[in-house]
């Protein structure tokens, strides 16, 4: 019986390397991932080739064509100006998706190492960035990126900032759970009796093994981040007009819902199903990443 | 019970601390003269003399702190930029509104994830179980003020059943206020309902698979029983503690949707302080429904302890 | 393929049974029977289908998903016996919790955390024995005092939280024996708890079944404790009974490579040498069972061709020793029970 459990466990510490071939080839058999890849994908295509792309330029207006409603000369219809929708809604790809890289990158950066430090040093360190998270979650993220850019004011740059804010301390908080049961590792403790230096520890033991719910928080975190980047130019605090944003064509639909439906229908359309494609990824690869769901399923 | 709730204001006091500094904090991040720069186009010398020793810029960081704090403590929250009202009044007039509006999408999410969650627990891997997972991803990702103007495009500007905007006091007139509040209440509570499913959903097939649950069977009890008493009752305490955080972030997550609704509450208060940078009614609000959070979360840990008996231990 | 039977006085008894899950077969013709006042001890390591033969048994594994064949006995008062699996969900209530009590592993998570003990105790009584409210609740504290609980009267008041390990476990042999059953199912009762506290467990359920004469079914992979408590013994290995015999029989003539290879990687005070020997390999995968011996893979005595192609039936040794092997050979040694 002994003998039987010591090969599964040497199966489980030998098999973390092909685990992330596994993981892959587990997330490529789902058409749900591909549906997501394809979505982002397009997303990527628009932010990056949008120029090439829009049939117009953002804020080609002529108001003889005003809410031509959707057609073969303009798919989703024309706003109160006679501004290509179409046009509108590719061209908002692009400051979406810099807004949500940008301050996703600055959450992860800071809430991961914080969270290392925290988790991995304990005593003062941890009681400090704790209590600063604690203080970070009793604050509603909508209300508090707002205010952010209420006192920096409104712009693309204080929007990353914003949001990147808001966003640490989750990162935070789900790094240095993972650290915690982590540092108590076997291998980790080996490490430190041969007298490897923290950082190295911390780099190359430590940090590979709590990615995984890193990676799960990142994907769902884009999703959040398109959701207040979207939320913040709706209330006029992010890209600012006349710039084309999801969010703002949807503020500036509201006042037409009798002229046109498409106007408020396409932009919201857009954030919708590249939220959802983050969120759909993130689950994925919870499934796939998280063997407690795994042996959950499997009994 | 007496000291685990004297732990938890020790610490509940901790965060009110940092809460407070992080507001206080927010007015000195403003770049340049906050009062000058509320005031704009309309300077006016004398007001802008009196605005400016009454918000007390020119004292000593740590000084204007503690006055601050000690204001807060005493229900000064300063006076408006804008009007010259105290925030504090500015607050309370618009509390009501939010209020009503986050536990009525409270209610509606409750109504929404009670039954898919249980319902998709106990099918799980059915088709309808497949449904409601899809409903739940649907609502976690749907943009709420988009869902908001599209349920004014297909309620009020297509079939014309329910006000587009607007606000009536639930004590003025109850049916008006319902009708008023239904769709911001939908467009809120959707992304909690949907958040929440999903949480009950585990929770009960969770609950479904635990030894208590198999021990209740085998002391053949009649289902109804093993499922009222042993699953459901076991699965759905730690819904309290979501259901709570959920009603939180619906006090915070409401400002949007107060804009697309026109509903006068904190959130629509503070998007108009925002574009006249009047900031003492910002971090007023900000203030306000950081400490509201934490005294929910408060009364939520306290109902915990009650409902389930290992917590007063721990 | 079956050659023993349920006996016709027995408490209860399985004929036969078969479980399968998908593509998994957990179970196969598995037979062995307890008679009232017996103790009957199945041995098998994680994964050997000890814990399924008594759950599906008795209605306690979905089906579907499961697929189960076979008969499950259960002695009558009027002496004729009759079978579980074609029970209506109703009939199965009525005798789960009033004649068969069941005791399992873990007492910390089997027994409801939001209830109080009294509660557990006695919300049996009320559906099976129709006892009113304050009558359950005298029954209750009495139960208690039985399974050697002190101050029961304050501590029937307890959650389970409150209460160690070893009185939790009392508490469930307590709700086992409330409606006062012919038969207890005991599956691995003394695995979670510490040595010292394994031993009282063993001896309340003894000192209750000789008062009570009721009938044991103890689930175990440890053939020590179980060979300390039992009358017989069956020892289950991917499904299927590869040995059976009285406790004496088998601790003398173990003829099984598997039930050999258990006494081997018995860990026995005063043994000389420190190495503890196991068996190596892992159990069958129940999805790929080997079409000959389900022990082949693991076995140090297997015959080539035969053994890996032809399945061994059960065959009787001596009296009441059956044998599922075609490398059975006693192994007369050392009679250190």
């Amino acid at each position: 019986m002994s003998a039987a459990q010591v090969t599964a466990d040497t199966a489980a510490v030998t098999g973390s390397a092909p685990l992330w071939r596994r993981s892959l080839k587990a997330l490529l058999a789902s058409p749900v991932v591909w549906f997501c890849l394809v979505v982002l994908g397009t997303v990527l295509l628009c932010a990056v080739f949008g120029e090439q792309i829009a049939p117009q330029s953002a804020n080609e207006t002529d108001v003889s064509r005003a809410f031509t409603p959707p057609g073969p000369d303009a798919w989703m219809g024309t706003d109160d100006l006679g501004r290509d929708v179409f046009s509108r809604v590719v061209l908002s790809a692009a400051p979406t998706l810099q807004v949500s890289v940008t301050s996703v990158g600055i959450a992860l950066v800071v809430g991961v190492t914080l969270g290392l430090l925290a988790g991995y040093y304990r005593g003062w360190v941890d009681v400090v960035v704790m209590r600063v998270v604690d203080v970070m979650f009793a604050f509603p993220v909508m209300l508090l990126a707002i205010a952010i850019v209420a006192v920096l004011g409104a712009g693309l740059t204080t929007a990353i900032i914003a949001i990147g804010v808001v966003y640490t301390p989750i990162f935070a908080r789900v790094t240095r759970a993972s650290v915690l049961s982590v540092r108590e590792e076997p291998f980790i403790k080996a490490a430190k009796s041969l007298g490897a230096r923290d950082s190295r520890i911390i780099f190359t033991h430590v940090l590979p093994n709590v990615s995984a719910p890193i990676i799960v928080q990142t994907s769902l975190s884009f999703a959040f981040a398109i959701l207040s980047e979207a939320a913040l130019s709706f209330l006029g605090l992010g890209v600012q007009p006349p710039d084309p944003s999801w969010g703002r064509m949807l503020f500036d639909a509201k006042s037409f819902l009798n002229q046109g439906w498409w106007l408020s229908v396409f932009p919201g359309a857009a954030i919708f199903i590249t939220v959802l494609a983050f969120n759909l990824i993130g689950d994925a690869l919870r499934d796939v990443l998280d063997p407690k769901t795994m042996t959950k399923e499997r009994a | 019970m007496t000291l685990f709730l004297l732990k938890r204001l020790g610490h509940m006091a901790i965060v009110l601390i940092g809460v407070t500094l992080v507001v206080f904090a927010l007015i000195q991040l403003v770049p340049g003269d906050p009062v000058r720069l509320a005031m704009g186009t309309r300077f006016d010398p004398d007001v802008y003399a009196a605005l400016r020793a009454a918000s007390g810029l020119d004292r000593p960081l740590v000084e204007q702190y503690f006055s601050y704090l000690g204001n807060a403590l005493t229900g000064n929250l300063g006076v408006s930029f804008r009007s010259g009202d105290p925030v504090t009044l500015l607050l309370l007039a618009r509390l009501p509104a939010t209020l009503s509006l986050a536990i009525a999408s409270l209610v509606v999410a409750g109504l929404i994830s009670f039954p898919l969650g249980i319902h998709s627990a106990l099918n799980r891997g059915k088709f309808s179980d497949v449904v409601v997972r899809v409903i739940s991803q649907f609502g976690v990702s749907v943009p709420d003020f988009w869902m908001g103007i599209i349920l004014i495009l297909v309620f009020s500007t297509t079939l014309g059943w329910l006000p587009p905007s607007g606000y009536v006091a639930i004590t003025e007139n109850p049916w008006e206020w319902f009708r008023r509040v239904l769709l911001p209440a939908i467009t809120v509570g959707t992304a909690s309902g949907a958040i929440m499913t999903r949480y009950i959903r585990s929770s009960v097939l969770e609950s479904l698979g635990s030894d208590h649950a198999r021990t209740a069977r085998s002391k053949g009890l009649p289902e109804r029983i093993v499922m009222s008493r042993h699953i459901l009752r076991n699965a759905l305490v730690p819904v309290i503690t979501v259901g709570g955080v959920q009603l939180a972030g619906l006090l915070g997550g409401v400002v949007v949707v107060e804009v697309v609704f026109a509903w006068p509450g904190l959130g629509r208060l503070v998007y108009d302080s925002v574009a006249a940078r009047d900031y003492p009614v910002i971090q007023g609000a900000v203030l306000l429904i950081a400490v509201l959070f934490l005294f929910i979360n408060l009364i939520v840990d306290i109902v915990y302890a009650k409902v389930d008996p290992r917590i007063a231990l721990s | 393929m079956t050659t023993t039977n349920v006996s016709t006085t027995a408490a209860f008894g399985v004929d036969d049974l078969s479980v399968r899950i998908g593509s998994a077969q957990i179970l196969n013709g598995v037979t062995w029977s307890v008679e009232r006042g017996e103790t009957l001890g199945i041995v098998g390591e994680s994964g050997s289908g000890k814990s399924m033969t008594v759950l599906s048994a008795t209605g306690l594994v979905p089906r579907p998903p499961a697929v189960v064949t076979g008969r499950a006995l259960l002695g009558q008062p009027d002496g004729s016996q009759s079978d579980l699996l074609t029970m209506t969900a109703a009939q199965l209530r009525a005798v789960r919790g009033r004649r068969l009590g069941y005791v399992f592993q873990d007492p910390s998570t089997s027994l409801n955390p939001l209830l109080t003990v009294e509660r557990q105790l006695t919300e049996g009584l009320e559906y099976h024995l129709k006892m009113r409210p304050a009558e359950a609740s005298k029954r209750a504290v009495e139960l208690l005092e039985m399974v050697g609980i002190p101050d029961p009267a304050r501590r029937v008041k307890n959650y389970p939280h409150e209460l160690s390990g070893g009185m939790r476990q009392r508490v469930m042999i307590a709700i086992a024996l409330s409606c006062d059953p012919e038969v207890l199912i005991a599956d691995e009762p003394t695995t979670a708890l510490d040595v010292t506290i394994q031993a009282q467990i063993v001896d309340i359920v003894r000192s209750l079944q000789q008062r009570l004469g009721t009938a044991v079914i103890w689930i175990s992979h440890d053939l020590g404790v179980v060979g300390g408590l039992a009358d017989r013994i069956v020892v289950l290995y991917g499904g299927q009974v590869v040995e059976q015999a009285d406790v004496e029989t088998l601790f003398e003539q173990r003829s099984h490579p598997y039930t050999q290879g258990l006494f081997a990687a018995r860990p026995t005070l005063g043994r000389t040498g420190n190495e503890l020997v196991t068996i190596s390999g892992s159990p069958p995968d129940p999805r790929e069972l080997p079409p000959g011996c389900v022990f082949y893979d693991r076995c140090e005595l297997r015959l080539d061709d035969r053994c890996r192609t032809e399945r061994p039936p059960l065959v009787e040794l001596g009296p009441e020793h059956w044998v599922r092997s075609f490398c059975a050979t006693p192994e007369r040694q050392e009679a250190t029970a």
